[in-house]
């Protein structure tokens, strides 16, 4: 059923430091509204539970996307396209702008922010698992200030986040650096575009004479947060990639993913096309 | 701590440009978009199909990019210039697209058109020569169950050849 939208706030103050005196004066009454492109779903299936708002759409110093001779520093709402379609991110974080790529359609890439990809804290989200394996960090804003965490550190369950009712995530920060390792994305649905995935897997590798020196693997749908694979990062460091590697990598990545059935797909079904999917990168770094 | 009482938002007014005309909608803030458009300026050409993001029917220009309207609230439309299918014309001379939807047989049962022409006209505008593979991906998040989509993108790729003919 649809919600009566009379019965929902969403004011527009009129800049950035009055959204954060909002925020910090009354804690948790709002929250912000950004794209709208999942916000709007819940609120035509009568399922947005919170009733009042802040439009942030329009802080434009929140969408600015640069770079220093160390990260990147990508605005939270800069949108799918505005991702895609920068330079330096399509030459050295690919994985991201493969993301935003198979994220909805274009008109999806052009409300959706990748700030609301990570706040709206879905385990299916499709940018967050290229944000992992790039070692990403979050700078948080509120009145009293900034922060930065461990983007890795900042889901903490299920829909649950290292973020106050005072902060917004305001910038995205990717380490630079990265050129020369082996990177993999692969986003398995339904259908090709529009979809909203069963299983993804982002990860890169560097290889040295035949062998991992570093690796990363992050995935989507398999877990209540969107993770990194840990375990079996280590147990692939160093090892050369083998049939017998390759089968060990895929037994320790489905003892330490936890699937769920839903209304996508089944808990059988992704633990075996993750499996699949960590197999075509790994044979993919091997014959490099 | 009891909580601040809460007032009841109340209707809003926004100015916006809606195909080449100062419009005023006046509605609840979390409004659609979509639903503003079509009921106060009788701009129906707009649909709703799934009212959820998926489908691209209700598909407008916002300030030059194409947006789903039934996910865009009223009060960020503040300040916009919109385009809608209304709009896509001039005058009586149908745009290219519109022409090679009719020539090409594009539309059967016409929901998904008006959004199909903006997400079109939107890549055109963005991309004078793009190949087959970029009008699927411009085209991915516009859905239609008549058509098979063949007959779509022939019509699109036909409306190139008759704007670089005509440049």
């Amino acid at each position: 059923m649809r919600s009566s939208v009379a019965s929902f706030d969403l004011r527009t103050p009129h800049d950035l430091p009055s959204v954060l005196e909002l925020l910090a004066r009354e804690p948790g009454e709002w929250r912000p509204f950004a794209g709208g492109t999942d916000l709007m779903v819940l609120l035509e299936a009568g399922k947005l539970a919170h009733r009042r708002y802040l439009n942030i759409w329009n802080c434009r110093e929140l969408r600015n996307i640069s770079a220093s001779d160390s990260e990147m520093k990508i605005g939270a709402l800069a949108t799918y396209t505005d991702v895609k379609g920068h330079a330096i991110l399509q030459r050295e974080f690919e994985l991201l702008c493969r993301a935003a790529e198979e994220t909805g359609g274009i008109a999806t890439q052009n409300r959706g922010t990748l700030g609301g990809n990570i706040a709206n804290a879905s385990p299916a989200a499709d940018s967050p698992p290229a944000l992992l394996v790039y070692d990403a960090e979050l700078e948080l804003i509120s009145a009293g200030g900034t922060r930065r965490v461990l983007y890795a550190d900042f889901h903490t369950g299920y829909k649950k986040m290292n973020l106050r009712p005072d902060e917004l995530i305001a910038r995205i920060i990717l380490p630079r650096g990265r050129g020369g390792w082996k990177t993999y994305y692969r986003k398995v649905g339904t259908r090709r575009a529009q979809a909203i995935s069963k299983v993804c897997l982002a990860a890169a590798a560097k290889t040295e004479n035949g062998a991992i020196a570093d690796i990363r693997i992050a995935l989507g749908s398999v877990a209540p947060c969107v993770m990194r694979a840990t375990k079996t990062e280590n147990s692939l460091r160093g090892k050369r990639l083998d049939a017998a590697a390759i089968d060990d990598a895929r037994a320790t990545l489905a003892a330490e993913i936890t699937p769920i059935d839903d209304m996508r797909s089944t808990a059988r079904y992704r633990s075996r096309i993750a499996q699949n999917l960590l197999q075509e990168f790994l044979q993919s770094c091997a014959t490099t | 701590m009891p909580r601040a009482k809460r007032s009841m938002p109340e209707k809003v007014s926004v100015q916006c440009r809606v195909n080449g005309h100062d419009a005023t909608l006046l509605d609840f803030p979390m409004a659609r978009l979509l639903d503003a458009l079509r009921e106060q300026l009788s701009l129906t050409g707009i649909k709703e199909g799934c009212g959820e993001g998926e489908c691209g029917a209700c598909s407008i220009e916002m300030d030059g990019r194409l947006v789903n309207s039934c996910l865009v609230p009223v009060a960020q439309a503040e300040g916009a210039t919109i385009r809608t299918i209304e709009g896509v014309a001039d005058g009586e001379q149908l745009h290219e697209v519109q022409q090679a939807i009719i020539t090409h047989g594009g539309a059967q049962c016409g929901i998904c058109t008006p959004g199909m022409i903006l997400a079109a006209v939107n890549l055109l505008e963005h991309n004078g020569r793009p190949t087959e593979a970029e009008v699927r991906v411009a085209l991915a998040g516009n859905l239609c169950r008549c058509t098979g989509y063949t007959k779509i993108f022939e019509s699109v790729l036909a409306a190139v050849t008759v704007a670089e003919a005509r440049d």
